[in-house]
């Protein structure tokens, strides 16, 4: 008797589907934010997480905020500097061009200075999910 | 290039942005995305709000 295959089940998550672009889209999205999203075809929703992840770290550059380089000193520092590094390219960037390495002595540059380690963390989250379409865990 | 925001202000566009974020990561369709980020956008700015009257509880 042949045997019946099951159909999936309402609100059941799809099996992963690994392939080079699991590896690639993370790691392009990354680099530039949104990158990920577009290089699946997913324009728009790219086009919107570069802007948002853009704008929030040249505002915090804007705002006079401190960009963090290594370090093993203060735990906060460390982990300002995971923040920062979660930007990709645009910490690169920054880095190279010597931008955000200010004191820090004014109210709105701490705000600055949260506002570009937020955006590292939400293109962050942006690359995991260009890992998870890739994965074909969502649409 | 320096930019001086209220404090206010610097608020709404962080939760607009991490909104956006939010939305278009944490849900599948249009739709969903749209409406979860409203949802976000509304929670950051009523929490601040709310945060605020309650440091001028605690202070008064």
């Amino acid at each position: 008797m042949a045997a019946k295959t099951n159909p999936q089940r309402a609100g059941e998550v799809p099996s992963a589907t690994f392939s080079a672009m699991t590896v690639v889209a993370p790691a392009v999205g990354w680099l530039v934010p949104g990158l990920g999203h577009m290089v699946q075809g997913r324009w728009w929703r790219g086009l919107l997480l570069f802007i948002s992840v853009f704008a929030m770290f040249f505002l915090g550059l804007a705002m006079q905020g401190k960009i963090y380089a290594p370090n093993t000193g203060d735990i906060l520092d460390m982990l300002g500097f995971v923040g920062n590094l979660g930007a990709g390219g645009l910490y690169i960037v920054s880095q190279g061009m010597g931008w955000g390495q200010g004191a820090v002595h004014r109210a709105t540059a701490d705000y600055g200075t949260k506002y570009m380690i937020v955006a590292g963390l939400l293109n962050l989250i942006c690359a995991v999910d260009a890992y998870h379409i890739a994965l074909r865990k969502k649409g | 290039m320096t930019i001086e925001l209220s404090h206010f202000t610097a608020t709404l566009l962080f939760a607009i942005f991490a909104s956006i974020v939010f939305g278009i990561t944490q849900r599948s369709t249009s739709r969903e995305m749209v409406r979860y980020g409203l949802y976000c956008f509304c929670l950051f700015v009523g929490g601040v709000l709310l945060a605020g009257w309650a440091m001028w509880l605690l202070k008064h």
